[in-house]
Order: structure tokens, then sequence, then C-alpha cells
């Protein structure tokens, strides 16, 4: 283990630069985008299983009716937290993970356009992260739900509805994650438009890439919307505004426009990344390129335009009139197209190949299905009266844990399967795997298949119990149940990474007969990526170099072609990459402790906080990006 | 290769979903969307599930072309391994966009005219006007805003002290007559469903938001609140209590009146007047005397006259409302420190009267809550 350079005083640089590129220290100063993914993937998983903990308890609590597990206050923080966690602190996370790692590696790049930034990003989702749960210890985690809806959550303390500082933290932790998913947008924008390798035109780019750009877009635009409403939020909680305060003139639905306009898009946030894995997925295990490439990519940026259109059938029952929500329904089921289309395409993809059914494909055909119910019973909330029945009851709970478990949290594992080989050199079991999938996909549709039918025989959502004699006792029973099993999936999983890492399979280059450039390197893949740049003549190049097609369009094996398992091409000596640096981290560290002087409207917090801001931005500014040899 | 299990298998998963909705909609616990009782109900019900089966034929048609790809094109040892490499199909691309956009515009048509349909407010002297008020965590009613129906004589606007007769937690209605609710929040937002009767509109503060229900037969039909508004979200429920006309009239002749057992004045206090408007305060946030006052908490006028309290969730009976007066933070959690003071009190919710007594105050003792139960519970 190498030593933390002591902070003394070389000639450039505030700080000794840190040198390591292996072991534990190096983790926290790296600048690799490799390591950076890793981590954010790392922590995302982390969070994930506390999501987990969090959704059992709540389901232990509602598996009869009136509850006695949990009490009010207990129930409220839970689902506040189950849902600002997983949304924030999972799907984000997690779908920057694989953006992180996957980005450069694809369109043939050694690192991102800011490889500092990058770890500032993460060091924000990290601090932030565990700002918004420190609420559990100081004084209240937050407990207005995820969406935080006002006058609720700015109503201030004295007001008697939300006790504690649990919106104070929740406002400030989401505007600190906000930095982080902002930074990381740009960063990804401003990589893949500019950091491809020579003949990687945008339409050759892989379809994961695609979909993050949109993503990146999506988040650098959505993020000011929520953050403009969290501050005031924030102030009308501690400095007595009135943005939200009927009585004085304020419009507590001028929150919820701010909040969706942000909100819907952050659904596209969450599902596109999915959409992208899946895509690599499905024409790898079906050795057939994706069926109209093209139509999926532009299906996929039309879904990120409509998805700015469609923010307010998230509030179809607030009264917005028929003129407003007859408009806004169509442009809800207008958006249904692109999607409808994206999945009969992945239909085409597999229709007709020679489909080896490994964990990543099965994780990527049950998200097929599993999407399809999600997007169908969307279809059902753009027909506005039938959503005024639908809306807040457990028929949208279970809508979208189609959409984001079956969508986003499958992909997620599939992805994890598929590119675990070459991120850490060694496979995943696949005969666990597929006991993962099989698990998971029971287990997801036990949980929330049956919340269709309570949302529609009227229970309501975010209640913490609910009387007897409602006929939805024993659909909760199955429900609960149900939790259970996903959680022994998860369980699976993680034994499954253990004993990968003890004596897991070690993986080839190219252990999946990949199509994208990462499969042309070695696994794990070395520091610098790419030995030498490569060059790119074709979308799915890699399969290019191994494939062609005979007349009758079947694939004919070249004999030459294949991954570079590191025999070749060099070593990779002399390639400069950036150097690692402390000052993301300082940096970041400024932003909590900024955040705790705001919660606790305490001045003297204040100061260290915004030195170690300042400290950090200069010291940043100065340093150079490549430490002079 | 073929798969005749497969064959059969789709209409049987189709069959198996319609009966399961089938089955779920047999169960009418008076709170069921699929259930409907009342005129608009039913108008979002008949437009739903049309459009719903629709969609299941399509998800099922999906997910059984997933399963059998999955199934027929999985690669078997000593087969080829080389499929053609179809990048595309233009037609089928044009295909599979327009005719879903096809379905959505043929679904769009009556989803658009029940839009509006459904935004029409009721005119005309028929339709019974009522306000609705929504405050953490239980529901107020104010009927009738304005004359209507043909009256009960108790509303007459030139006696001091009338005005909208005030109740809560039931809200009591005339079948087959239309009900335009306006829809006030107290504090925070909350939203008015009883899904049996209509969709759900959110109760906004200093907005005034409009829903129209009809019930089309007698029955007590289920409400709750549909917005989280805080702690004790899950128990703001409610009911609506749609009767025949001669029995609504009856009903809003005797709970518009004053009451009926001897409440007491200052000057010839009773134990209960003194009870309630001293030892405990209770007056500082009900009433127990004017059907038309609007309090901090419920109007207790009358409390006898409904079948549960405590936002929906007790059964009104001696020993629930004996235990709810001495300890109510027990049944409902609620951020309530000492009510005594006068309001606009900063507490939400009763106070416990057995725990935590500020000093100076008196525990409420088992005899002093007997002697309000009984009181309250003469009251129809």
């Amino acid at each position: 283990m190498t030593a933390v350079p002591a902070p003394l005083s070389p000639p450039r640089g505030i700080l000794h630069r840190p040198k390591a590129s292996t072991g534990f220290w190096s983790w926290w100063t790296t600048v690799d985008h490799k390591k950076i993914g890793i981590l954010y993937g790392g922590l995302g998983l982390v969070f994930f299983v506390i999501a987990g903990i969090e959704a059992l308890l709540i389901r232990l609590q509602l598996a009869g009716p009136n509850g006695t597990v949990l009490t009010a206050s207990q129930y409220n923080t839970l689902f506040t937290m189950h849902g600002t966690t997983m949304v924030f602190l999972v799907g984000m996370p997690i779908a920057t993970a694989f953006g992180n790692y996957l980005i450069p590696l694809q369109i043939g790049a050694r690192d991102v356009a800011f490889p500092r930034l990058n770890m500032f990003g993460f060091w924000v989702f990290a601090f932030g992260g565990l700002f918004i749960y420190s609420g559990f210890v100081l004084g209240g985690a937050p407990n207005g739900g995820w969406f935080g809806y006002t006058p609720l959550t700015s109503t201030p303390i004295t007001g008697g509805a939300l006790p504690g500082h649990g919106p104070d933290f929740w406002a400030i932790g989401l505007i600190m994650l906000g930095i982080g998913s902002v930074t990381s947008g740009v960063n990804f924008v401003v990589t893949i438009l500019n950091m491809r390798a020579p003949g990687m035109t945008l339409m050759r780019m892989p379809v994961f890439v695609w979909m993050m750009l949109v993503v990146a877009f999506l988040t650098v635009f959505a993020m000011p919307a929520v953050t403009a409403a969290l501050i005031m939020v924030f102030f009308d909680r501690n400095f007595s505004t009135n943005f939200f305060v009927a009585a004085a003139g304020g419009d507590p639905l001028l929150y919820q426009h701010l909040f969706w306009l942000f909100g819907h898009p952050e659904v596209y946030i969450l599902i596109l990344p999915g959409m992208g894995i899946v895509s690599e997925i499905l024409p790898v295990f079906s050795r057939k390129p994706l069926f109209g490439r093209s139509v999926v990519i532009f299906s996929g940026i039309a879904i990120g335009f409509l998805g700015w259109g469609v923010w307010a059938h998230h509030m179809f029952a607030t009264g917005l009139g028929p003129v407003a929500t007859t408009a806004f329904g169509l442009a809800t089921m207008l958006i249904a197209i692109p999607t409808g289309v994206k999945i009969f395409n992945w239909m085409g993809t597999v229709w007709g190949g020679s489909l080896r059914l490994n964990t990543p494909m099965l994780f990527s055909l049950g998200f097929i299905a599993m999407f399809t119910i999600g997007g169908l019973s969307g279809v059902t909330h753009s027909i506005v009266p039938a959503d005024t029945q639908q809306t807040d009851t457990y028929y949208v709970v279970a809508h979208f844990h189609y959409v984001l478990f079956g969508g986003l949290i499958f992909a997620i594992f599939g992805g994890f399967y598929y590119w675990w080989p070459k991120m850490f050199g060694r496979l995943l079991d696949d005969r666990i795997g597929k006991l993962n999938f099989w698990l998971m996909l029971i287990g997801f549709n036990l949980t929330f298949f049956p919340m269709h039918f309570l949302g529609l025989a009227g229970m309501p959502r975010r209640t913490y119990r609910y009387a007897s004699g409602m006929g939805w006792d024993n659909l909760n029973i199955l429900v609960t149940i149900g939790g259970f099993v996903i959680a022994s999936s998860v369980l699976v999983f993680l034994v499954n990474v253990v004993k990968s890492a003890k004596n897991g399979e070690v993986a080839s280059a190219d252990p999946w007969d990949g199509r994208t450039l990462e499969w042309s390197i070695p696994s794990p893949v070395p520091e610098y990526n790419f030995a030498e740049v490569p060059e790119v003549h074709a979308a799915d190049d890699f399969w290019h170099r191994k494939y062609t097609e005979d007349e009758e369009g079947r694939l004919v094996r070249l004999p030459a072609g294949g991954a570079d398992d590191g025999a070749h091409h060099g070593d990779g000596h002399g390639i400069h990459l950036p150097s690692p640096s402390f000052f993301p981290m300082v940096l970041a560290l400024g932003l909590p402790i900024l955040g705790y002087a705001a919660v606790f409207k305490n001045p003297w917090l204040a100061i260290p906080g915004a030195v170690i801001l300042l400290f950090g931005i200069y010291a940043w500014t100065i340093e150079p990006g490549t430490a002079e040899d | 290769m073929r798969h005749p299990k497969w064959r059969t298998g789709a209409p049987v998963l189709l069959a198996g979903i319609a009966l399961a909705l089938a089955g779920c909609g047999g169960s009418d616990n008076h709170q069921n969307t699929l259930k409907p009782h009342g005129t608009d109900a039913g108008k979002i019900k008949d437009l739903f599930v049309p459009i719903l089966f629709v969609a299941i034929i399509i998800g099922v048609l999906v997910l059984g072309a997933t399963i059998y790809a999955a199934i027929r094109f999985r690669h078997r040892e000593g087969h080829p391994d080389n499929p053609k490499q179809v990048h595309g199909n233009t037609t089928l691309e044009i295909g599979w966009t327009i005719i879903p956009a096809l379905i959505l515009a043929v679904v769009a048509i009556p989803t658009v005219s029940t839009i509006w349909d459904l935004a029409e407010r009721p005119t005309g002297p028929k339709v019974l006007q009522v306000d609705v008020t929504g405050k953490q965590w239980w529901w107020q009613f104010g009927l009738p805003k304005q004359p209507m129906v043909p009256q009960a004589t108790a509303l007459d606007a030139k006696k001091p002290g009338t005005g909208p007769i005030i109740t809560s937690t039931e809200l009591h209605i005339p079948v087959g007559t239309k009900v335009d609710l306006s829809l006030h929040a107290f504090d925070v937002i909350h939203s008015f469903w009883v899904p049996s009767l209509s969709g759900k509109k959110d109760v906004m503060p200093a907005r005034t938001n409009h829903l129209t229900i009809e019930a089309n037969q007698p029955g007590i039909y289920r409400g709750a609140c549909a917005e989280y508004c805080g702690l004790s979200h899950a128990d703001m429920r409610f009911r609506v209590v749609a009767e025949p006309m001669a029995k609504w009239k009856a009903w809003v002749a005797r709970i518009s009146g004053p009451p009926l057992g001897a409440y007491g004045t200052a000057a010839k206090p009773t134990d209960v007047y003194t009870l309630t408007s001293k030892t405990y305060g209770c007056t500082n946030c009900h009433t127990f005397t004017d059907p038309h006052l609007a309090t901090y908490g419920p109007n207790l006028t009358h409390l006898a006259s409904r079948s549960t309290f405590a936002g929906g969730t007790l059964e009104l009976n001696h020993k629930n409302l004996k235990a709810w007066i001495m300890n109510a933070p027990k049944f409902i959690s609620m951020e309530s420190k000492d009510c005594r003071l006068p309001p606009p009190a900063t507490c939400v919710g009763m106070p416990s009267f057995t725990k935590n007594t500020p000093k100076g105050q008196k525990t409420m003792t088992s005899e002093d809550a007997d002697t309000i139960v009984n009181f309250l519970l003469g009251e129809k």
C-alpha cells in the first residue's frame, strides 16, 4: 500500500501531488474514469442494499392491515428515503458508473474530457448521500416524500406538520447531488462530442453512448429546475420567504411545475441508460446487429425531447383544467410511440438470432417484458379521467416499478453480468447468475403485479396503515413475500460477486464475442485503455474486424480478427495520463459543511465550509492537469 | 420447432388475467374504482376498462413473442451459429410506428371527450353545493353553501347563527342528486377521493377546485385523502353517505338544530360545560352547541349522528370515544402538545389529556371522560 504523501510545499500546487495509481489510497485521489466508475457503482450498490432494507421494512409494516411494525413517522421517513435513495443514490449513480466506465472505452478514448471534475462529481455524490442520511442522527431524516410537495415541506418547523430538520436535509442534499449530476453530465457531453476516436462518427457510436449523451443533456437541463424549487423550499422554511405560502400570495402549485419539469425528464434520465445497456447486450447474445439501429437511436432522442413536454401528467388531479390536461394527456400518448418502436426493434433484434441465454441476455429479455408491462400501464395513465382514479394509488406504484425496477434495475444487473469480466478480469458465475435472474423475475412480479389490483381496488399509496376488511389483505401478503424474494436474489448476486473475486473464471479480452471497442482491449482494462488509439470504420467496428457476411447475409468468421490480449500493440509505455489529485475531494468536502451550516443556520460552520471550498477551487485551479514527471 | 403448449398458453394467460381482474372487481369494498356507484366513476370505468383490455392484449402479444423468441431462437449445440444478419426493415419499422399511433389516436377520442365531460360543473337549482375543507388530518363539510334542493326549514338566513351546516368525516348526500363540491385546503395539499363515486381532485390552499359527485344508489362509500399530507395522512379517511332524498332531508333537519341535551352556559354551567369549556379547554378547538360554526377542530354538535370518528378510523361507541378523548395520540399519530391554549394553536391534532399534563392543569379522570362521552353520544 502506498502511503499518502505528506502535504508539504512543492514548487507547484499546494499539496504534494498524490502519486498512487494502485492500492487503497489510489481510490481517494484517482482521476481514472474506470476507477471512478467502479466507485460510483460500488457506492450505488451500497445504497441499493440500504434502499432495499427500507423497502423490506415498509413491506413488513404493510403485510397486514393496521400494521404496528413502524410508527407513522418512521414509515413516512422510510418511504421518503426509499424513493430519494433509489432515484438519486442508486439509479443515477449506477447509470453514471456504467457511463464513466464505458463511454471512453466505447468511443476509443483514454479518459473523459475533465478527469478531475469527474472525481469531483463522485465525491459530491458520496458526501451528498452521506449528508442526507446523516439526518437520521442529526435531527430528522427527510420525511416529506421524494417529491417533497409544498407547502408541506416548505412550512417552517413550528408548523408541526413535518417535525424536525427532514426537509432541510432533503433540500440541501438534493441541491448538492444536483451539482454532482450536472458536472458529470457536462463531462459526458464534452467527452462524447470531442473525444471520439478517428472514424467514430456520431452514427457509428454504440447505442449505449448515444443514450448516455441524451441522458447527459437531460441532466444538465433538468437539474436547474429542481434546484430552483429546492432553494425556494429552503428559503420558505428558514428565511420566511413566501414562494409557496398561498395566504401570502405565493402558490404551492408553482413547486409542482418546477419539480416535475425536472421530475419527468428524470424518469428518462433513469431509463435511457437501461435502454442503452440492453441495446448493447441483445445484439451480442443474438449474434445479430441491432435491428433498425438508427431508429433506436432517434427514438431515444425523441423520447429525450418529448420528455420535456409531459411533466403535467403528474398533476392531472391538481385542477389544471381541461385544456392543460388534454394537451398533456395527448403528449403522454405520443411518447408511447418511440418507446414502443424501441421495444419492437429489440424484438426484431432477437428474432431469427442465435440466442445465448446467458445471464446478461436473460436480464435483457426480462427488461423487454417487464418494461412493456410498465409502458402499457403508463399509457393507461394518459387516459386522464382514468388517471384521476389511479394517481397516488398502488396502481402507480406498480407502474413505475415496472418501468424503473423492471426496466432500469434489470438492465443494470444485465450490465453487471455483461461487463463484470471487462471491469474485474473475472466472470460472474453464470449458473448463480441464472438463479439470481429467476429469483428476481419471480420476486419482482410477485411484488409489483398485485399492486395493480390493489390500486384499482382503492388502496392509496404513502399510507402507513390500512383498515382491515377492504379486501386488500391477501394481495398485500403476496407483495411482502415477493419483496423478500427480491431481497434473496440480491443476496445471490452478492454471493456471486464474492465467489467471482475469490475464484471466478478468468476472463479473456472478449468473453462474449462482443461488438464494441471495449472488447478489443485486455480484461481488466489497462490504465491507459488503448495502447494505440483505434481507427473506426463502421458501427460495431470490432465485430467487423472479426466477422463478415456471405451473399445470404449469414455470418462468416474472418481468419485474423480478434481482441488484443495485450500481446501486441506495445505496453502503453509513454502514454501520458492525467495525474491523481486531492482537490476534487477537498472541494467536495466544503459542500456538506456548508450544508450543515445552512440546515442549522450556523454561520460559524459556514466559515470552515467556505474556506475549504475556496481553498479547493484555488488549489485545483493552479494545479496542472498532469504532474510533471 | 413447434411448441403446441405455447399456442394454448397465450389464451390461458389472457383468460387468467381477465379472471384476476374480474375477481378483483368482485370484492366491492365501496372504495373500488372498478365497482362504481356514481355517475362519473361509471364513466371513468367505462372508458378505462376497454383500453385496459387492449393494453393487456398488446402486452400478452409482446410477452408471448419474447418468450417464444427466447425458446425458438436459442442456440443449440451442434446447430449452425451463423444467423442471417438483418439490419432492419423499413416497412416493418414504419408499420410499428404507425399502428401504435393509430391505436392511440382511437384511444384519444373518447379520452378527450370524457375529460371535457367530467370538467363541466353542474348548474341549476337541483344541484347541491358543498364546501369541503381538508385539514391535517380530517375533512370538514359545509352544506349547503347556497339555497339548493327544496330546502330544509332549519336553514333560514335571517336567524342568527345559521349558515352552512358544518360537519366532519361523514358527508351525507341525497341519491341521484349532482353534488358540486368546492374544495379548499386549510393547511397543506390534500386530495379528495371517493373511488366509488368519481376520480380524485386535489385540495389546494388558496385555490378552489371543483369536483362533481353523484351517487346512483344508496350506500356508504369510503373515501381517503390521496395526497401525502404529513404525519397521519394514512388516517385521513372519510365516508360519503348517500341516502334517499327524504331520509337526507330528515338528516339535514336533525343536525342543523341545537343540541338535544343540556350543555349549559357560563351563567348556568352543567358538569359537561365546566369540563369542556374550562377544565380541559375542549372548546378552544371544538364547539358542542352550534352546528353552523367552523372550528379549528371538528364541530362536535350532533356528533352521535355519525358512525365513525377520528378521520373515519374508529367506530363511534362509548369505549372508543372515551379512550380517544383521554389519549387521542395513542390512536392517531399527531404533533399535538398542550392544546389548552387558545387557537390558533401550533399543534396539529388532539392532545393527550392523560399524559404529559402541563403544570397547574388537570389530568383527565375516567369519570370526567364518561361525563363528556355520555353527553356527546346523546347528540344524534
